[in-house]
């Protein structure tokens, strides 16, 4: 089992290295801070030459460690993915090592992550955000982030005094369309959440 | 008599190198290519400092078509998401309908029946002809030869009848289902994607005639924007763009999905890593996706189009719903709560017309992804373009650009 031999080999590098739940490819649990080491042993002894994918998850707002990223490797020679996460140990301010060092794509994608979901990648040369505009100040893939957004200041502060213009939250008529879990079973239908009328309310005369 | 001769000299040599009284001091130009710029495909912008015509420095600016289609997915079911898959890549949406399948599939360990698993295939290689026939078209039109773009535009209008007859849509097509697909093929359709094949060939004949050996084409593309193998590994590069410089990954053939092992076709590789090497790869994989689609219908086995026995993940058909008491709960609970899913986390990519485009999924059981992560080969496809422009001229920028041959709509997500 490749599995197996991957883990027998890695633990020697990092010893508190452990297996993850995965429904498909090898998937192993690593201290944060080990990543780097772990990355560039499966890279040079394994064979993983690509990093396919540099991701997080937020646990939840509850939830202590609070963040995890994941990364993806895929080894061109036997064809096959690992898949390697760490828990971000400080939930207020995650962070976690920068594999730009081994990898170039890491740069974007820990450019994403960080503009998501606020990880400070550390050694990285160039964290700013990659999606919003650099003074957004919430990181959307966050679990308290709401589907809509917040209301913010525009990006121009000169464009933002003359007109009085705030980015808004979106209008969120027509979505989204997951049901509710409530009483009434008209609500548990996927359906726009117009809520200025329903079964304890009466529909408002117009 | 002496010939007065000028030089420029680099400004940190101090001027030694110059044999004529004046040196240039050489200032260094911000330009703001895009965000609506002809050649930037869509919304991006480049921040380019320039010396002269010589590009010193791009920083690429991304997110203007970013929507928050992982934010989204973490808030509707997984059937609801297949909407959204159109809007990755929206030059190939019925190969993201059925690459984001797969990974929902994969999650579920269901197994799809083989005459859905071959119309997958035919969709996802007429995808694969239709993007690339765009992509040439503009990228022939970036650098000038505007007749291309003429002819592959046409071209890919046949295809999206084809689309239309098959899905009810010539662009959204929204045509994958989980455990499935949304109907099966229309009578003779498969007749006439062959006919739409016999007619393809010739045509890229024509268009290599146009382009292969045109002087003014290989001017402008040949040793321009060369990446080499390292660095398209090393910059996470998939799709066209890696086998142009020589690395022979191809997940239908490396990692199999959907019976891809069934039917034979190679893997065009470049040499140089350079645009015409991009350019001469997609040409040879058209000609190869015919091949594949040509096996595929050759082969096409009977049957059922969809998992029938995934009650709790596949709605069921609409003729069932309205005599059956049984499919009408069935689809009830399929619409209000999604599909049945165990909790799990898998990760699947899928070969698309522009790359490995990768869905990881963190299910907790229910029918709603906690979270989805969607890798955009795009995305990183265009993270290349901050080393490989630079020493580039500004003329050969829209060369690069359409070489990678990148969509906005999957970068920025």
């Amino acid at each position: 089992m490749i599995a197996q031999d991957l883990k027998s080999a890695l633990k020697e590098t990092c010893p508190e290295l452990d297996d993850r739940d995965s429904t498909d490819w090898p998937a192993f649990n690593c201290p944060v801070g080990s990543i780097p080491n772990v990355v560039k042993e499966l890279r040079d002894d394994h064979g993983f030459d690509a990093l396919m994918d540099a991701t997080a998850i937020d646990n939840g707002v509850e939830a202590s460690p609070r963040f995890t990223v994941v990364y993806h490797l895929y080894s061109p020679e036997n064809h096959t993915y690992v898949r390697l996460a760490g828990d971000c140990l400080d939930d207020e301010a995650p962070s976690a090592p920068s594999l730009v060092d081994l990898f170039k794509s890491a740069n974007w994608m820990e450019r994403e992550t960080y503009d998501m979901f606020g990880i400070i990648y550390e050694g990285h040369p160039d964290l700013r955000r990659i999606l919003m505009w650099d003074e957004y100040p919430h990181h959307p893939l966050r679990k308290d982030f709401p589907l809509a957004g917040h209301e913010n200041e525009l990006w121009d502060p000169e464009i933002a005094e003359n007109t009085g213009v705030k980015v808004k939250p979106a209008p969120m008529a027509g979505g989204p369309f997951v049901a509710q879990q409530s009483v009434f079973e008209s609500k548990r239908e996927p359906a726009a959440k117009d809520e200025s009328w329903s079964e304890e309310k009466a529909k408002p005369d117009q | 008599m002496s010939t007065e001769t000028t030089e420029y000299a680099a400004p940190d040599s101090g001027g030694k190198a110059a044999t004529a009284a004046q040196v240039f001091e050489t200032e260094h130009l911000e330009v703001s290519m895009g965000p609506s710029h002809p050649s930037t495909h869509g919304v991006l912008r480049l921040n380019l400092e320039l010396d002269g015509e010589i590009v010193k420095m791009c920083d690429p600016v991304l997110g203007y078509l970013h929507r928050g289609d992982e934010k989204i997915a973490e808030n509707m079911t997984y059937n609801q998401f297949v909407p959204y898959t159109d809007r990755l890549d929206y030059l190939a949406p019925l190969a993201n309908n059925a690459a984001y399948a797969m990974a929902v599939e994969k999650l579920a360990n269901l197994e799809v029946p083989e005459r859905c698993q071959a119309i997958r295939v035919v969709t996802s290689e007429l995808a694969r002809i239709s993007a690339h026939l765009l992509g040439l078209g503009a990228y022939t039109m970036d650098v000038g030869a505007l007749t291309v773009f003429m002819i592959t535009f046409s071209e890919r209008e046949k295809l999206y009848t084809l689309f239309e007859e098959l899905t009810g849509a010539r662009f959204t097509t929204s045509y994958s289902r989980i455990g499935g697909v949304t109907r099966d093929m229309p009578e003779g359709w498969t007749n006439r994607v062959l006919t739409f094949c016999e007619e393809l060939l010739p045509l890229l004949d024509d268009v290599e005639s146009l382009l292969t050996r045109n002087r003014i084409w290989f001017d402008r593309t040949a040793d321009i924007g060369i990446i080499s193998k390292e660095d398209a590994i090393a910059y996470g590069l998939t799709g066209p763009n890696l086998r142009g410089s020589g690395v022979d990954v191809d997940l239908r053939r490396d990692v199999p999905y959907s019976g891809y092992e069934q039917y034979e076709f190679e893997v065009p590789l470049g040499e140089n890593g350079d645009c015409y090497d991009r350019y001469a790869v997609r040409m040879e994989e058209m000609r190869q996706s015919v091949r594949i689609v040509r096996q595929a219908i050759k082969k096409m086995p009977g049957g059922p189009f969809y998992a029938e026995d995934a009650k709790k993940i596949y709605a069921p058909r609409k003729d069932k719903i309205l005599t059956s008491m049984e499919e009408l709960i069935q689809n009830f609970m399929i619409t209000t709560e999604g599909p049945d899913m165990p909790a799990g986390e898998v990760y699947f990519e899928a070969e698309n017309p522009k790359g490995a485009l990768g869905f990881y999924i963190v299910s907790k059981g229910g029918g709603v992804p906690y979270r989805m992560k969607i890798r955009g080969p795009s995305f990183n496809n265009l993270s290349i373009l901050e080393k490989v422009s630079v020493g580039a001229m500004i003329s050969d920028i829209s060369a690069i650009l359409g070489s990678l041959d990148f969509v906005m709509g999957e970068c920025d997500r």
